[in-house]
């Protein structure tokens, strides 16, 4: 199987409330860049479908990242070369330039060229937290989706059984490939992948790390640059920002001794019983 | 001027709760001049429309397929861009629930339209929509336009309070089944199984109470007391989730559910950025947890510095006491 996975990277998310909002502007300074959680979800599906469990050096099928962003997001696409991707693409544009609609064009475009059996993705990035690259390329491509999957089962690699999680439950599909498909974080979960070459095979939880010998043969893999108008001619955005703003402050309340305390307070002070 | 399509889902043959809220949305977008209709797409939507007759929509249009038995995006696409483009509406919106979420890009993309999600506000000014939204987990807002003819919005529950009933009854009319999505000839829709719970959704609950990781399999035996009494909503953190003790659905957070309850309590749960950003806009936050330090007691209303396993049982009792 052969797989895009797009990867975008991201003021480090945990320490989000550090962000300022200063003259109707983001800072992000002294915040770390860090691969989306989503994306990095992604991958890791990705590198499962394409593997047995057992010997995960043998690749047994392609994975392509692909990112958005200056020069220096090819730290993330060498990162993601050291965790197991192939090859990588970085198509030169700052954030600015973007936005949902533009990149859901511009890897419609890329995909053509590719030719992927699918392509895998986080279902938001943590910034915009916006959720909708993968929904708006799929209709581009005219290929199904198959969004916030938690879990995926490759049958035959010719169809995903891809169990979705939505409110209040989980929602199952079969997506005959090519198609779409954004995780959730539970994709990565020790059996919410299960490959045609290692269906039974336990994962370690989480997203696995790169050896340093993988982290030095990462610098040999291909990198691709890419310009975003050799992708797309029409460059216009469809959302534009024209300010932003922090949010209300919420000022911590009392500490309480006892239940008593608490039960009368949420009674009588905030009326809330 | 606006002319807004409010899309209205169905659950259990009624119009489901959430999409109250995008109507709300809709009767602020027509603030400035302009009119809503209603969409109510679905099996069994002739039947639902009865419900959203009252709110002040132009009109009520119905499109009831069998076709449109279950929520597969690629189903409903079409059906939604026909009446969309049919009525000439120029804003479509609906409430961001895991349907919304799915299919209103998917839309927007086949209008050639820009897409805002999960916004928090919207106000109209001359022609133009001045869109609010949620950014970086909460940690910030955008104040945003969508540059193109058609915009296509998905709106935050917890940031828009339900539409009341305005009187009067909007006509309604019926309207085919566009048919599917060419791609929905590679979707299968396999299954659906939802939480047996008698218990009120997230999205619609005036309390919650949520667990976090050191309930681990007393999840339910600990936190069941208390929300039975008080008819509240179950929530989790991402941690008892991911640890198998609570169902993916419960998780409270920026990539689970988006709450704002009237109450919501907060036991055993540290307050990661990623978890307040699912709940720091209840109206009154209650945090039960063992460490002083926790950063969930930086937003909570009312703290207790106590160990859950006792602290929850004896809130139980004491408001039994009544």
């Amino acid at each position: 199987m052969k797989i895009l996975v797009p990867l975008k990277r991201v003021a480090d998310p945990d320490n989000a409330n550090k962000i300022k909002v200063t003259l109707s502007k983001i800072e992000t300074t002294g915040l770390e860049w860090k691969p989306n959680p989503f994306d990095e979800y992604a991958l890791e599906a990705a590198l499962r479908l394409t593997e047995n469990g057992a010997n995960t050096k043998a690749r047994l099928g392609e994975v392509i990242v692909v990112t958005f962003g200056p020069k220096e997001t090819e730290t993330t696409l060498r990162g993601a070369l050291a965790t197991g991707a192939d090859r990588a693409m970085r198509v030169d544009v700052t954030d600015d330039q973007l936005d949902g609609d533009l990149v859901a064009r511009a890897l419609k475009t890329l995909v053509e060229r590719e030719k992927p059996d699918l392509v895998l993705l986080g279902k938001q990035e943590v910034e915009g937290d916006a959720n909708q690259v993968g929904q708006i390329l799929a209709e581009h491509l005219g290929w199904p989706q198959a969004t916030a999957a938690g879990t995926i089962k490759s049958e035959g690699d010719k169809a995903l059984l891809v169990g979705r999680e939505v409110d209040g439950g989980a929602l199952t599909l079969k997506v005959t490939l090519p198609a779409v498909v954004s995780v959730d974080p539970r994709i990565v979960a020790p059996k919410s992948v299960q490959s045609v070459h290692s269906p039974a095979h336990t994962y370690a939880d989480g997203v696995r790390f790169s050896a340093l010998m993988a982290i030095m043969a990462a610098k040999k893999k291909p990198l691709a640059d890419v310009k975003l108008t050799d992708l797309v001619s029409d460059v216009a955005l469809k959302i534009t920002y024209t300010a932003f703003e922090a949010p209300p402050a919420r000022k911590a309340g009392v500490k309480v001794k006892t239940v008593e305390e608490l039960v009368q307070k949420l009674r009588t002070e905030a009326k809330v019983l | 001027m606006s002319n807004v399509l409010v899309v209205v889902e169905i659950a259990g043959g009624k119009a489901r709760k959430a999409s109250f809220s995008a109507i709300a949305a809709a009767r602020e977008m027509v603030k400035g001049g302009g009119a809503f209709a209603i969409l109510v797409a679905g099996a069994g939507a002739a039947g639902a429309a009865a419900d959203v007759v009252a709110y002040g929509a132009s009109k009520v249009i119905v499109v009831d397929d069998a076709g449109l038995a279950n929520q597969v995006c690629e189903m409903f696409a079409p059906t939604l861009v026909a009446v969309t483009r049919s009525g000439a509406f120029d804003v479509v919106v609906m409430t961001a629930t895991s349907f919304g979420k799915d299919v209103a890009p998917r839309v927007a993309a086949k209008l050639g339209a820009g897409y805002a999600s999960d916004i928090s506000g919207v106000r109209a000014e001359g022609g133009k929509l001045v869109i609010r939204r949620p950014m970086f987990a909460g940690n910030a807002y955008g104040v945003c336009e969508i540059t193109t003819p058609v915009r296509v919005v998905s709106v935050r529950q917890s940031e828009f309070a339900p539409a009341e009933p305005s009187g009067g009854s909007s006509p309604v009319e019926t309207t085919p089944f566009a048919g599917p999505d060419p791609a929905a000839a590679r979707v299968e829709f396999v299954g659906l199984e939802t939480g047996k719970s008698e218990r009120p959704d997230l999205g619609d609950a005036g309390v919650i109470v949520t667990g976090g990781r050191p309930l681990k399999e007393r999840f339910a035996s600990v936190l069941d007391p208390l929300a039975n009494l008080l008819g509240a909503a179950v929530g989790a953190s991402r941690a008892l989730c991911d640890a198998g003790h609570a169902p993916p659905e419960l998780q409270v957070g920026q990539t689970g559910r988006i709450v704002a309850p009237k109450l919501y309590f907060a036991i055993g749960i540290s307050g990661a950025i990623q978890h307040l950003a699912g709940m720091k806009g209840s109206k009154t936050i209650v945090a039960v947890n063992k460490d002083p330090e926790a950063p969930i007691f930086q937003v909570a209303d009312y703290g207790i510095v106590a160990d859950l396993f006792t602290a929850v049982p004896a809130l139980v009792e004491e408001l039994k006491k009544g």
